[in-house]
């Protein structure tokens, strides 16, 4: 039994006013002071965030080529009437998405007020995939909020800069259940939540109660003081999302996890366990406004304003789904280097060579699609071109290309970054919807997803990791 | 060059990664005294 991409989804959340209680706003925004109101003048609005070219090309709107012919800077070049909508999910205002915050949490941990809640829960209503959604009434007072803000027991949310609601703690004492933690551990669920929704009501029509697995990919560490990071995202999701048959657990390693994800689906479809496996992962809270002093620096909007979210649907060879080919996962062992070279020997040309294929002989590859636009500002690099310009070189080494081919290698087999920078989000997954549909239409043959992982951010190990798959043509489609 | 320097090997997730720093430098002679690798994007 060969184990298919049934569908992908991705969705976007703009939420502006969250990028305050994004890590470094958090740590640098009492250090200067006037740095809070300046970052408030560079939010840009939901509008500028629905037309902007990465977004679109997230949703599926735009494919990643294209994005590498448009003007740029793209947050000065943005696409007038670009629709809410895509192929693979939505741009959600911050708005329905504080609403998803409350429907997520079954604590009382979300306090919004009562008239935002309502107008939030008219909006909700009249969405197309989530008008059933519960748990979206017991509005507050404002005084009710504020006096929880007052005692220093909840973080504020605002909307358009003014405060409906507050996200409050969950324990007295316990570092892991302060309300900032709450609050990353639900935008989380209802990221995921939202990805989950569109994979399954829309993009890849399934009956939640068929799904048999899922496996959560997130960075994200939900717990308590007692087990930080215990987990299991991926079954509280489930059962926000009606998949009241399945079970689920959550795979952690960084960015790393969303490819191991996906092996470990494909394996368990292969093997038989299951039949439908949903791969779910949420944003990360912490990473935005990461580079917000920059973007003000540069005068530019802060970019870093998406929470992201996908959800992937993995199944039983449907004969025309393309295939997840598991006698050739690539993977990086303990044992081999840690040099660019090293790394791509291990995800890259040993599963190829397994295949008898050469480096040139995958259509796409799918690596980190971080946003330059939001990385170079800040003195980071492009980091899609320069993971590209790697394999490039390395299919210099191999011979398979002359070293004044790179750059056409880079242009044929790789493509710009187009995703915000929410850590495991970027990491190949943006790409696996363009693929399917690409690899389906027959543009393309085949892409690989290479996934790498920072290990040694958690100062446990200096390691990293690197995972990668490779998805083709499902071969009854090549018979026809 | 490096005979005799202590050194401290600062790498990049998907530039050089501070092990591969350390093995080329150390091979050139230099004690590296601290390794670190971070995630830069």
């Amino acid at each position: 039994m060969l184990a298919v991409v049934k569908g992908t989804a991705s969705i976007l959340a703009h939420t502006p006013d969250l990028v305050p209680l994004g890590s470094k706003p958090t740590r640098e925004i009492p250090r200067f002071e006037g740095l809070y109101d300046e970052c408030i003048a560079h939010l840009r609005s939901y509008e500028e965030a629905v037309a902007y070219p990465p977004n679109q090309v997230f949703i599926g709107n735009i494919r990643p080529d294209r994005l590498a012919e448009m003007e740029k800077p793209w947050y000065e070049n943005l696409i007038e009437g670009a629709p809410r909508e895509g192929p693979y999910g939505e741009i959600m205002p911050e708005d329905e998405f504080y609403g998803l915050l409350k429907a997520a949490d079954v604590f009382d941990l979300v306090w919004l007020e009562e008239g935002f809640l309502s107008r939030v829960a008219e909006k909700l209503q009249s969405h197309p995939l989530l008008g059933d959604l519960e748990g979206l009434e017991g509005g507050k007072t404002i005084y009710e909020i504020k006096e929880k803000l007052d005692r220093e027991e909840a973080l504020p949310l605002n909307f358009n800069g003014e405060l409906v609601g507050c996200i409050r703690r969950a324990h007295e004492e316990d570092e892991d259940l302060r309300a900032g933690v709450i609050l990353e551990g639900l935008a989380v669920k209802a990221s995921a939540f939202l990805a989950l929704r569109h994979l399954l009501a829309r993009v890849s029509s399934t009956d939640p109660k068929d799904i048999d697995y899922l496996l959560d990919f997130g960075e994200e560490a939900i717990g308590d003081r007692y087990q930080r990071g215990g987990g299991n995202m991926a079954k509280a999701v489930g059962e926000m999302a009606g998949c009241l048959n399945a079970s689920g657990a959550d795979i952690k390693a960084f960015c790393c996890a969303p490819v191991h994800a996906i092996a470990s689906a494909a394996a368990l479809i292969q093997a038989g366990i299951f039949k439908k496996v949903a791969l779910i992962g949420g944003c990360s809270l912490a990473k935005l406004g990461m580079k917000f002093q920059f973007h003000i620096k540069k005068n530019m909007p802060i970019l870093e304003d998406m929470l992201a979210g996908i959800a992937i649907l993995i199944g039983e060879d449907d004969g025309i789904s393309p295939v997840i080919r598991t006698d050739a996962i690539g993977m990086h062992r303990i044992c081999a280097g840690s040099s660019a070279r090293e790394i791509y020997e291990e995800v890259v040309v040993k599963p190829l060579n397994k295949l008898g294929k050469r480096i040139t002989d995958i259509d796409k590859y799918a690596t980190e699609f971080h946003n330059p636009e939001i990385t170079v500002p800040a003195g980071r690099p492009d980091t899609p071109l320069i993971n590209y310009r790697a394999l490039g070189a390395l299919a210099v080494l191999k011979g398979e290309i002359g070293r004044e081919e790179i750059d056409d290698f880079v242009k044929k087999h790789g493509m710009p970054g187009f995703s915000p920078t929410q850590g495991h989000i970027p990491s190949a997954i943006p790409f696996m919807s363009h693929a399917r549909d690409m690899i389906m239409s027959g543009e393309i043959e085949n892409a690989m997803f290479v996934g790498k992982g920072s290990l040694f951010l958690a100062r446990m190990t200096n390691l990293s990791d690197g995972v990668s798959v490779i998805l083709e043509r499902n071969p009854a489609m090549k018979r026809r | 060059m490096f005979a005799g320097k202590k050194v401290v090997a600062f790498g990049e997730r998907d530039g050089v990664q501070g092990p591969a720093i350390e093995k080329c430098l150390s091979a050139a002679g230099a004690e590296v005294v601290f390794t670190v690798t971070e995630c830069i994007v």
